[in-house]
């Protein structure tokens, strides 16, 4: 399926690092997972849903668990289908209510990942998950990449059609209620979206480390720009930067490839807030 | 101008005779078992400043917020067109409070024009015909220099003017003003108001302004109408500053005839 890849990188990269094929298909893999995290992060951080989203990689961790014990569904769309319906309650919720939103994703997050601890733990075989706490990059199988290469097409369609809505509500909810924007349904179309990023993406990064990839590109890339074409361009360059050098290092360096990236987001973030000055006035 | 006041202090019930108007009938907004708004009848004919006062707690947001169908309500809001030929709910302009937005967010006065006028994607591209006719729009507000700048990086007026020009496209057949209480001087705020009574009589806008500073007020509405989860009193400027409900609610504030000289910088009272 993805012979063509493969003899691309043989003959475009003469290099040891991709000689293996897991490392071919990690490539690949983030190659399009991380300007997805780098659109994405933009409104994470722009709509201060830093902790929701943290709050989606505990709700995909839960999809895991259920996904693998219920039987009836691959691991894959249990996760998939519950971080969906988890992402929606939480803004269903968020909006109906007059608690505080911090609150609110607090309650679920720690129910979610109590109860997936719960399903993990029980009959004691807890172990064969914990890989999921830090997750692993080079276990990406090719059919994941292709499913991979679906949900990326997908989201960028979607980011034509919602992001002008969803930089109105980031600026003012009435605003976009005056210009007859549904926000409900925007909220829960982007949350959605960001929901199936992380649950394609855990199994590789890890329930630890999720959310610094979609704050860190942004975070990073807000530093320098003004306006959101700029925005959106320096925080996908953040992005597949720093997965492609992460990459690269933790198989010289032999380190956990998910923590590695983001360190080196981390790298980029301090650097451009340390310049911050010269590019944003 | 159309000077086509009711009685002092009585609900407008005038029909609208071959006048293009906006009429807010029976809004009731209740929150929980709380009443909010009780049986509010507004009648707006088209090219008239309608200035909503009232303490605060007195329901002139949350009017705003029925109007623009942000909170449940019952009641309807009906707009008939010069020759009767349009009618139904109007197109409404709005202008926020305040915007509680990041102030380090990269978004440019173009991108939220952009985002607010066309469904072209903002983050891939900005046409040179979009660009102009931001530009064109800005220059109704004097803000035509202000399209590449930052939205944080905007002093409370400008910010105002921006918001302004963009309740302004497309021309809406009924502007909400959401006076900011701080944040834009004295000087930004008559620069404001000169800009919109220009705009009202080039395009006959109907226009309902929420305003905390009285003496503004009185200077450029047409009526004014003091709130309190009902309408309590409805006139021209001088009538209900004149009228001894108005007195009660403001205080020492409004004692005199002259009400702009005693609140240069009006700070509302919680009681009433």
């Amino acid at each position: 399926m993805l012979d063509f890849w493969y003899g691309l990188v043989s003959n475009l990269l003469p290099f040891q690092w991709v000689e293996h094929t897991f490392m071919k298909n990690a490539l690949l893999a983030v190659l399009l997972a991380t300007p997805l995290f780098g659109i994405v992060s933009t409104m994470v951080v722009s709509s201060r849903m830093a902790f929701f989203s943290d709050s989606l990689g505990h709700g995909a961790f839960t999809g895991i668990a259920i996904g693998t014990l219920v039987g009836g569904l691959s691991p894959l769309w249990g996760t998939i289908l519950f971080s969906v319906a988890f992402a929606i309650l939480i803004t269903v919720i968020k909006s109906k209510s007059k608690t505080s939103p911090d609150t609110i994703i607090g309650v679920f997050a720690s129910t979610a990942v109590a109860l997936g601890l719960v399903m993990m733990s029980f009959g004691g075989g807890f172990n064969k998950f914990s890989a999921f706490l830090i997750g692993d990059l080079l276990s990406i199988a090719p059919s994941e990449v292709v499913m991979l290469f679906g949900v990326f097409v997908g989201i960028i369609l979607l980011w034509l059609f919602i992001f002008n809505k969803l930089l109105i509500i980031s600026i003012n909810p009435s605003l976009a209620a005056s210009r007859g924007i549904n926000t409900l349904l925007i909220e829960i179309l982007f949350s959605s979206a960001l929901a199936v990023v992380v649950a394609m993406t855990i199994h590789w990064v890890g329930l630890l480390i999720i959310n610094s990839l979609l704050v860190l590109p942004a975070a990073a890339a807000r530093n320098i720009t003004i306006n959101v074409r700029q925005y959106h361009f320096a925080s996908v360059c953040f992005a597949v930067f720093s997965g492609v050098a992460g990459l690269i290092i933790s198989y010289y360096l032999n380190t956990a490839t998910g923590p590695t990236i983001v360190l080196i987001s981390a790298m980029l973030f301090f650097a451009t807030f340390t310049i911050r000055g010269r590019f944003v006035s | 101008m159309i000077k086509k006041y009711t009685h002092n202090c009585e609900k407008s019930e005038s029909d609208c005779q071959r006048l293009c108007c906006t009429k807010i009938e029976n809004f009731n907004v209740a929150i929980g078992k709380t009443q909010i708004l009780e049986d509010v009848n507004i009648h707006i004919h088209c090219g008239e400043l309608t200035a909503l006062i009232g303490t605060n707690g007195a329901g002139k947001s949350t009017l705003l917020k029925a109007i623009l169908g942000e909170v449940k309500h019952s009641g309807n809001l009906k707009y008939f067109d010069a020759k009767g030929v349009r009618s139904g709910h109007p197109c409404i302009g709005y202008v926020p409070q305040y915007l509680n937005f990041d102030v380090s967010t990269p978004t440019s006065v173009l991108d939220i024009f952009m985002a607010c006028v066309t469904s072209i994607p903002s983050w891939l591209m900005s046409p040179g015909k979009i660009r102009s006719r931001v530009s064109q729009g800005l220059e109704k507000v004097k803000a035509g220099h202000l399209i590449d700048r930052r939205l944080g990086a905007l002093s409370g007026g400008e910010l105002q003017r921006i918001l302004l020009a963009l309740a302004l496209d497309p021309i809406p057949d009924l502007l909400l003003l959401d006076e900011p209480v701080s944040g834009v001087d004295q000087n930004g705020l008559e620069l404001f108001y000169d800009i919109v009574s220009e705009l009202r009589e080039k395009y006959d806008l109907s226009i309902i302004l929420v305003s905390h500073d009285l003496g503004l007020v009185e200077k450029y509405a047409d009526r004014v109408i003091l709130l309190n989860g009902r309408v309590i009193c409805n006139g021209t400027p001088k009538e209900v500053f004149n009228d001894d409900r108005t007195k009660k609610a403001f205080g020492m504030l409004l004692s005199g005839q002259n009400a702009k000289e005693k609140t240069g910088s009006v700070v509302e009272r919680e009681e009433l």
